[in-house]
């Protein structure tokens, strides 16, 4: 479970608010997507939950405890991160990548090693064919995948995601959030999703949050929000998905 | 095989071990404390400035004067300590700021993944930081590596034995084989060293995915064996080994090359082992003797009246040489043995047939014809205290005064383009080019005679202070004239000047 209580971030000494004063909370098990235009403070929030960034005010709790009142470092090394950038470390090879939480967290090699597998096997990667490789043999959405796959690996029960599938092509893309999703379901993991793509928001998430200038517009269900908007901003939004899936079904239906 | 080259080669071995040493043991401590040192730079903002600029103000400073200034700062001791420190402080530069540069170039995605997924600081140091940061501080290694077997041959002039011995002895001795050898040497130690390091910057960077080819099989074991060949030869070289009975120091010139030749062959006649210190600066020298460094070596009286005491009255030859003798012993420690005879010091001459055509002798004969005269000098001689003194003893002034390097100086007084020129005493084309000198019969030329000196520790030893007293007053003008013109002249080695001087002591 995640909750931010009136979060505020400024990187400029209050001249102006990367994040201004946001509250939401995030279920045990639920997948929250957040979506809005660049530069409206997603990746900021998403930084403050795992500390990478701390906030000038407000609370933020995780499994109900202040991250304020824990060490950074173990509080990363529990929660999953897809970062933006991927980040893999170009001098690690595809299994160390993968490995490097675990090994942080001094699992025996064994079991990382059989983790590492598995994990690989989860993002659709061949251990056997990927294992030794650098990431700079990798192409750039199987170099995504790996970002899953290490964020992944040590079993974390809270997974913050950004952009997570940006680099892929369509059908892979789809494999990947089904996939994804799946696992999801299945570990009963907490999800924060940052997205561009609001069909993919609307198809993964349990709710969605829409951000724009560092305040979150709305949050609600996916059903919500295309029923509901309560913004012209998230009108917007939610015109564009609903417009194509209605003609893709007269283009099902005419034939 | 030519005989110089082999006299060269035999030399190598040493010269090889004694450069190697210096360069391993400078280059390990300079990576050794500039690492760390860029590290903490990068991690102390308010350190990084002024570090940079110490280290490239160290870089600036011309690398003899960083050599002097270590000698001073470590109270006058010469040899191996000074010559590393040296090298240590001028390798920094390239190996901090590469450190500083690749610790600070590393892509911040991936330093905020390293963040982002829990490492602590130390560990984004040592498991992301530094190992991508690697190729960068190799390099820099690499061009420290390279400067330092270039720097460690001026090593020479502080006493520690490097290819600079071949270089500084062959540029005075005029044996250009030997300035080869010492150059060969010295660009093939710095091929090999950049070779080797940068094997190991190939083997961080292939490490993972090649650790099984039989490519990089064969380049870690190259590499490996580089390393353990080249560290166990440094350390050989610094095994204590049977140190010599006496050490003769000299300075960086012909004469004196010879000089500490004849001292070590007599001490090694008389049963003694002798090492050598050659081309070593009068300052550095003079220190070394005093504390004892050095055993024995010939300096003349007036550089010790007028550096040493900063006297600058002329009371004559005999006053001087007494004063100086008193001087080393009393503020020194040192011992003045004897005078060897003859003096090295300015003095006028002329071709022989033109000096019996205007029938000069001493300077006063010259007075009546001065005026008619051009004279010719070194590049300093009429800016110098001695020309001045000439000038106003005798009043005396030339129609022209020209200024030469030596060897067209010479030239220019043989082919009579020039009537009288100011050369040294001793110097060889004197004697080559039969020149008359001049005699200073007003002595208003500071006198320069030659002194034996001993370190106090030497001068308890009777056999070594009777060896070397035999010396003596053996030496005039005219034989060390002859002995600096074999080899300045005629290209002949300093042992066969040597073995001349030896049949002149005792015929
Ligand atoms: N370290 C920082 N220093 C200063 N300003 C920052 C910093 N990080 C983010 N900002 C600013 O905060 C605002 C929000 O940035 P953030 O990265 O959260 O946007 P985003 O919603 O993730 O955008 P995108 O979709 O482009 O990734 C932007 O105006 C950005 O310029
Ligand atoms: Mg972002």
């Amino acid at each position: 479970m995640i909750e931010l209580q009136n979060v505020q971030k400024s990187f400029d000494g209050g001249m102006s608010y990367a994040v201004a004063e946001i509250s939401f909370k995030v279920e045990r098990g639920e997948l929250l997507g957040l979506i809005g235009e660049s530069g409206s403070g997603k990746t900021t929030t998403l930084k403050m939950i795992n500390r990478l960034e701390e906030p000038n005010q407000g609370q933020i709790l995780v499994n109900g405890r202040n991250v304020q009142d824990r060490n950074p470092e173990q509080l990363r090394r529990n929660i999953g991160y897809i970062f933006q950038g991927i980040g893999l470390f170009p001098h690690y090879s595809v299994a160390q990548n993968v490995a490097a939480v675990p090994t942080l967290l001094g699992w025996d090699p064994d079991r990382i090693l059989s983790r590492c597998r598995d994990t690989l096997e989860l993002v659709g990667l061949d251990y056997a064919d990927y294992a030794e490789r650098r990431p700079d043999q990798l192409s750039g959405g199987q170099q995504q995948r790996i970002g899953v796959a290490r964020a992944l690996a040590a079993e974390p029960e809270i997974m913050l995601m950004d952009e997570p599938f940006g680099a892929l092509d369509p059908i892979t893309r789809a494999e990947l959030q089904e996939e994804f999703k799946r696992i999801q379901k299945n570990l009963d993991l907490t999800v924060i999703m940052v997205t561009h793509d609001m069909t993919e928001a609307l198809l993964m998430a349990d709710r969605i949050a829409v951000m724009k200038d560092g305040e979150v517009l709305q949050i609600g269900t996916p059903s919500e929000l295309l029923n509901n908007p309560t913004h012209e901003y998230v009108k917007k939004l939610v015109e564009m998905p609903r417009r194509r899936a209605e003609h893709l079904e007269r283009l099902m239906h005419s034939s | 095989m030519n005989e110089n080259l082999r006299e060269q080669l035999l030399l190598l071995p040493e010269y090889f071990q004694g450069h190697l040493a210096l360069t391993l043991i400078a280059l390990t401590l300079g990576i050794a404390i500039s690492i760390p040192l860029g590290i903490w730079a990068t991690q102390s903002p308010a350190l990084k400035r002024p570090l940079l600029i110490t280290v490239s103000i160290i870089q600036t400073v011309p690398s003899i004067a960083i050599l002097a200034l270590v000698v001073a700062l470590l109270g006058g001791q010469i040899g191996l300590l000074p010559a590393i420190v040296a090298l240590v402080l001028y390798c920094m530069l390239p190996i901090v700021r590469n450190t500083v540069t690749g610790l600070e170039t590393i892509a911040p995605d991936v330093l905020e993944a390293a963040r982002g997924i829990g490492m602590s600081p130390r560990q984004i140091l040592t498991r992301v930081r530094l190992p991508l940061a690697l190729p960068v501080i190799i390099a820099g290694i690499r061009t420290a590596a390279v400067w330092t077997v270039g720097l460690a041959t001026l090593s020479t002039l502080v006493g520690a034995t490097s290819f600079g011995n071949y270089i500084f002895t062959g540029l005075q001795t005029r044996n250009l084989v030997a300035v080869t050898v010492g150059s060969v040497a010295a660009a093939v130690m710095a091929v090999a060293l950049d070779s080797i390091i940068g094997g190991i910057q190939w083997l961080t960077e292939n490490r993972s995915q090649e650790a099984s080819s039989q490519q990089f099989k064969r380049a870690r074991l190259a590499v490996l064996f580089g390393i353990v060949a080249g560290f166990s030869l440094a350390a050989y070289s610094l095994l204590p080994k049977p140190s010599a009975d006496f050490v003769i120091g000299g300075k960086p010139f012909t004469e004196q090359y010879i000089l500490a030749g004849l001292l070590a062959a007599e001490l090694q006649n008389a049963g003694f082992s002798v090492d050598q210190r050659l081309g070593l600066g009068t300052d550095i020298l003079y220190e070394a003797t005093a504390n004892g460094s050095v055993d024995a070596y010939v300096e003349y009286s007036g550089t010790i009246w007028s550096n040493r005491m900063r006297e600058t009255e002329n009371p004559g030859k005999e006053v001087v040489l007494e004063a100086a003798a008193n001087f080393l012993e009393e503020n020194d420690g040192m011992v003045s043995i004897g005078p060897l005879g003859f003096q090295n010091l300015y003095t006028l001459a002329m071709r022989r047939d033109r000096a019996e055509e205007l029938g000069i002798e001493t300077i006063d004969d010259l007075l009546p014809v001065a005026r008619t005269l051009i004279a010719a000098g070194d590049l300093e001689f009429f800016g110098r205290l001695e020309w001045i003194s000439l000038r106003d003893t005798y009043n005396i002034d030339f129609a022209e005064k020209l200024t030469f390097s030596p060897t067209l100086m010479y030239a220019a007084i043989d082919e009579r383009q020039v009537d009288l020129i100011a050369g040294y005493t001793t110097d060889g084309r004197i004697a080559a080019y039969d020149l008359k000198t001049i005699e200073d019969s007003r002595n208003a030329i500071l006198p320069y005679d030659s002194m034996l000196l001993s370190s106090a520790t030497a001068a308890q030893n009777p056999e070594f202070m009777s060896t070397l007293s035999a010396l003596v007053n053996k030496i005039s003008d005219n034989a060390m004239r002859e002995a600096n013109r074999l080899v300045d002249v005629d290209g002949r080695s300093v042992s066969d000047a040597v073995a001349y001087l030896q049949s002149i002591i005792r015929p």
